[in-house]
């Protein structure tokens, strides 16, 4: 059976790829702690990639896998999921900071795990959120559904802005503490951060592949195809999408706390409408309906976006920041001209049409099953 | 005479000041297929909306297996055993042919999302594709199985979207102009499938122009004109009914336009 | 409680409802700011004044919408383009234009910042949008790319005119003083009647091309239907560069007749667009008339809320008005908005 085969296949490279992640990881990590010859990651990258990057590349992973099981696979578009990540990261940082400085529970707040009970909090918190905003506005469809997470996320963003005692206001909440795992080991410095991160991430990854090749994330699929078919088939459509909401913004509330605890520092400038869309710009780029795309989207546009800065720095001697942003305007231009599908279904359609000439055979079109050829048929009428 | 599977009882729907459906009632068989026809804008498919559940009847009842299903979810429709095709073929373009037919089988499977994020699920996976496979054979379809399903022209599409019905195993099925859009080969090629289906004590409502098929395939036919039922009896008798010759099938004389 | 937001009668009268009640909120902060009816009517005359201006943004969103079904997120710095050009022309230090006066200076500046930012609007669609279209580019991919603009188009802004705020003297007194005027209690400035007379024209103007001329019918019959515009042989890439350029000349227009009552920034242009794009939703995004009510509404809504509380609240305002608009009744108020906004 052949598609038993492919089916296999496919499975094989999502494992082969999380193989190679991990690798990568210790490998990196391994080279930040131990530093042989005095080497350090970003002398691998010309000074160009730090490490500290590399954390952040992580930390915004866990998001757009997140926003791509929403955007990708159900369909749902969200321009407002910084403001998830926001409330994960301010859930942390209130906490953490405020509860102590107002002597809030005092045994269990100065204990090494109410910062990790913090982050659950914060997911459950962002996940009722979700709930609830999501039961009215799920019913909406296409640019009203987009606009409407877009309003959701201004206005928790201006709440996050004006909320001056709770929130800290404009300038936010600082001190946060670092993590700890039992009174002994402490996650930091931020070589040991960087595990911690990048752990999460694997594992949401992992979580996240594992939901899209099989009956929930067919499911899924079939409710961005055709919500009626969908329906009709048995598919309680609307629980289903609710829920995949919901477990996207826990995602991304995760990562914001992961982010008040490797930042120290909580402001709102992170969480706003910019933020939101620079996310789904990640997850376009990489590739909207596949979650090693998630990886690659975020990976991309922070690199781009640091080489950049470093190269606009030495060819224009010292500008500032300006310049990087029309460069990465226009990238984000070209590449939504030339690989509408993102990056990773672009690379894979152009690795496929070398090997297809190299052949000179005709083959069925081979599509692999976690990566859906997206079919979106410009009917918005 | 075995209980109706599917009773349909004064349905009533109107849209805006028009009434699209008025005081329908009818009944349908396991084992029988029953053939709704009239002209355009007769009020069939709002009709079928209705007993699949994607829009509630204004007034009147539906029941299946004894149990009323008016006004419940499409979703919960679907779990009584009831699978339809629709007049636009309605594929979920983003996946595969066999990935189509499989979400047919949608109801058979267990897993929800605990066990699909803990990737528990990979038996299930392969006794799903495995009854998707059989299916697409049996429509003829199964060397296509890994195209993009939009890729198929528009007869395989009309095939495919009946495999999908099929795979759910339903006791009703509603096929919604199967043939609109198809050419003589193509249509015979459905109507040997839909032929095929009758043996297997499934109850079928077909929606139809093409009047050849529906003579020879149908045990009973209702007929509908401005949303009223105007007849309904065996295929002879509808066809030799004087106010149906002449309502529809005096106008047009056998086969319709679609 | 589910039968009633079932319906869309149920819907409306919950949305009456919130109207009421929010009306009352508003009195009642008011009241406790020992507001007048004189306060409202100054809130209400400064906000229509903004609200012209998001009704001209809105008018370019329903504009590119209905041709091509994008969200034009760039729309906001075609307003910004507007004013900073008008701005550069007008203190250009140029030998040919010393000899003109005052007066001249200031329409030349005017007509040069519309017809430059139309011509990066026709720009931004032959280089971008339609290369992606050529590619049959979805919708997720075209509106980032008119992100990908805006993103470019303000960090060039930035790079030319850096971040300071510039100043452009009001079109009546061609200085910074501008004349202001006193109906009883109420204070306006000059400037405000310019505004309300262009946005007057524009819409005039509008209503001309869109019933007299081929073309704009043309755009509205894309509004309607646009296959079957296509159908009818109507080229959809020809009418997709209008739109673009007539949005573009629409944001110009509103940015520089904006420029003298506000300090033009580089970045005054995101949260123009977005508010315009708010005020376009409020008329259901396909309709025109309900752009343009939508806009003036929003904008005395905006005032009015933001001076009974405070003015950092103004953004809330109009992002909760947008979601109540969207949950209660997502195809606007006003005009034949979209059909499948929500499912069955």
């Amino acid at each position: 059976m052949e598609l038993g085969k492919q089916s296999r296949r496919s499975t094989y490279q999502n494992v082969v790829g999380i193989i190679v992640l991990v690798v990568a990881v210790v490998a990196v990590g391994w080279l930040e702690i131990v530093q042989p010859f005095g080497l350090r990651f970003r002398d691998l990258t010309g000074g160009m990639v730090t490490f500290d990057t590399l954390i952040r590349i992580g930390i915004f992973t866990i998001v757009v896998v997140g926003l791509n099981l929403l955007m990708g696979y159900a369909g749902q578009i969200s321009l407002g999921q910084a403001a998830f990540y926001g409330l994960g990261a301010y859930f942390s940082a209130i906490m953490t900071t405020l509860a102590i400085r107002h002597d809030v529970l005092p045994v269990m707040s100065r204990s090494w795990w109410w910062p990790w009970l913090a982050i659950l909090g914060g997911m459950a918190l962002t996940g009722g959120f979700a709930y609830l905003i999501g039961r009215p506005i799920l019913r909406l469809r296409g640019n009203y559904l987009a606009m409407a997470t877009l309003g959701v996320g201004i206005v928790l963003y201006t709440l996050f802005r004006e909320g001056d005692n709770i929130t800290g206001g404009s300038d936010g909440i600082s001190g946060i503490p670092r993590l700890a795992i039992g009174e002994g080991l402490k996650l930091w410095p931020i070589e040991r951060y960087y595990f911690l991160v990048w752990g999460v991430a694997i594992l949401v990854i992992i979580i996240a592949l594992n939901i899209v090749n099989s009956r929930v994330g067919r499911a899924l699929r079939a409710i961005h195809g055709s919500e009626v078919a969908a329906n009709v088939s048995g598919v309680n459509t609307t629980r289903s999408k609710l829920q995949i909401l919901v477990v996207s913004a826990m995602i991304a509330s995760l990562a914001g706390s992961l982010y008040a605890h490797f930042q120290a520092l909580v402001a709102p400038s992170p969480f706003g409408f910019v933020a939101s869309v620079t996310l789904v710009c990640m997850a376009a780029v990489g590739g909207l309906a596949s979650i090693w795309g998630a990886l690659f989207g975020v990976a991309f546009v922070f690199v781009v976006k640091e080489v950049l800065r470093a190269r606009m720095h030495d060819l224009l001697h010292g500008a500032g920041g300006e310049h990087e942003l029309i460069a990465y305007g226009l990238i984000l231009i070209l590449i939504m001209i030339f690989m509408p599908q993102g990056v990773v279904q672009g690379l894979t359609e152009i690795y496929q049409g070398w090997k297809k000439g190299r052949q000179q055979t005709t083959r069925a079109r081979d599509k692999t099953e976690s990566s859906p050829r997206y079919q979106l048929i410009d009917e918005s009428n | 005479m075995s209980e109706p599977f599917l009773e349909v009882d004064t349905l009533c729907k109107s849209f805006g000041g028009v009434t699209a459906v008025n005081e329908v009632s009818f009944e349908a068989r396991l084992g029988q297929t029953v053939a709704v026809i009239g002209p355009n804008g007769a009020g069939k498919t709002t009709l079928f909306n209705m007993i699949s559940g994607l829009l509630p009847p204004d007034e009147g009842q539906i029941w299946l297996n004894g149990q009323r299903m008016d006004g419940n979810p499409p979703h919960k429709v679907a779990d009584m055993g009831v699978a339809r095709t629709f007049q636009n073929v309605q594929l979920f373009g983003n996946m595969t042919v066999l990935e189509n037919v499989m979400m047919g089988r949608y109801r058979y499977e267990r897993s929800g999302f605990i066990r699909s994020a803990l990737g528990l699920t990979h038996q299930e996976e392969g006794q799903t594709r495995a009854a998707a496979l059989r299916r697409l054979k049996r429509v003829g379809l199964a060397d296509k199985a890994g195209l993009a399903a939009p890729s198929l022209p528009l007869g395989e599409q009309r095939l495919l979207e009946l495999a999908r019905a099929l795979a759910a195993e339903p006791r009703l099925l509603l096929l919604d102009e199967p043939t609109a859009g198809l050419n003589a080969v193509e249509t015979v090629r459905l109507a040997a499938t839909v032929s095929r289906i009758r043996a297997n004590d499934v109850c079928v409502l077909l929606v139809e122009h093409d009047m050849s098929l529906v003579m020879s395939v149908a045990d009973w036919i209702v007929v509908l004109n401005y949303g009223e039922k105007l007849a309904e009896g065996r295929p002879e008798d509808i066809q030799n009914d004087p106010r149906v010759v002449e309502a529809y099938l005096g106008q047009e004389n056998g086969n319709s336009a679609a | 409680m589910r039968q009633i937001l079932g319906s869309t009668r149920g819907r409306t009268a919950v949305l009456i409802v919130a109207i009421v009640a929010l009306i009352v909120l508003v009195l009642l902060l008011g009241y406790r700011k020992n507001f007048g009816p004189e306060h409202y009517a100054q809130l209400a005359i400064d906000g229509i004044r903004g609200g012209s201006i998001y009704a001209l943004i809105a008018l370019g969103f329903v504009v590119i919408h209905s041709v091509t079904g994008i969200i034009n997120f760039a729309q906001g710095e075609f307003v910004m383009l507007g004013a900073m050009l008008c701005v550069t022309v007008y203190h250009a230090e140029l030998a040919a234009l010393s000899p003109l006066s005052p007066p001249l200076k200031m329409l030349l500046a005017v007509l040069l910042a519309v017809a430059g930012t139309t011509l990066i609007g026709a720009l931004l669609e032959r280089f971008a949008i339609y290369p992606a279209r050529n590619r049959r580019a979805p919708v997720v991919a075209l509106i980032i790319i008119t992100i990908g603009a805006t993103i470019a188009i303000r960090a060039i802004a930035l790079i030319i005119w850096g971040t300071r705020p510039y100043f452009v003297p009001a079109f009546t007194t061609l200085e910074m003083e501008d004349l202001t005027l006193r109906l009883g209690t109420l204070i306006i400035k000059a400037q405000s009647f310019w505004i309300w007379g262009v946005v007057a024209v524009v819409l005039v103007a509008l209503a001309l091309f869109f019933e007299r001329t081929i073309m704009g019918k043309a755009l509205r019959a894309c509004a309607i239907n646009r296959r079957a515009a296509q159908l009818m042989g109507i080229n959809p890439s020809r009418m997709s560069l209008l739109a673009f350029a007539l949005a573009a000349a629409l944001g110009a227009v509103g940015g520089m007749v904006l420029a003298p009552a506000t300090r033009p920034t580089y970045d005054m242009g995101l949260m123009l667009g977005l508010k315009g794009f708010v005020a376009a939703i409020m008329g259901g995004l396909l309709s025109y008339p309900g752009a343009v009510v939508g806009g003036l509404v929003l904008g005395v809504v905006e005032n009015v809320g933001a001076g009974v509380t405070s003015a950092g609240y103004k953004d809330i305002i109009v992002f909760v008005i947008l979601v109540l608009i969207l949950l209660f009744r997502p195809r606007g108020f006003i005009g034949g908005g979209e059909q499948a906004v929500e499912e069955a």
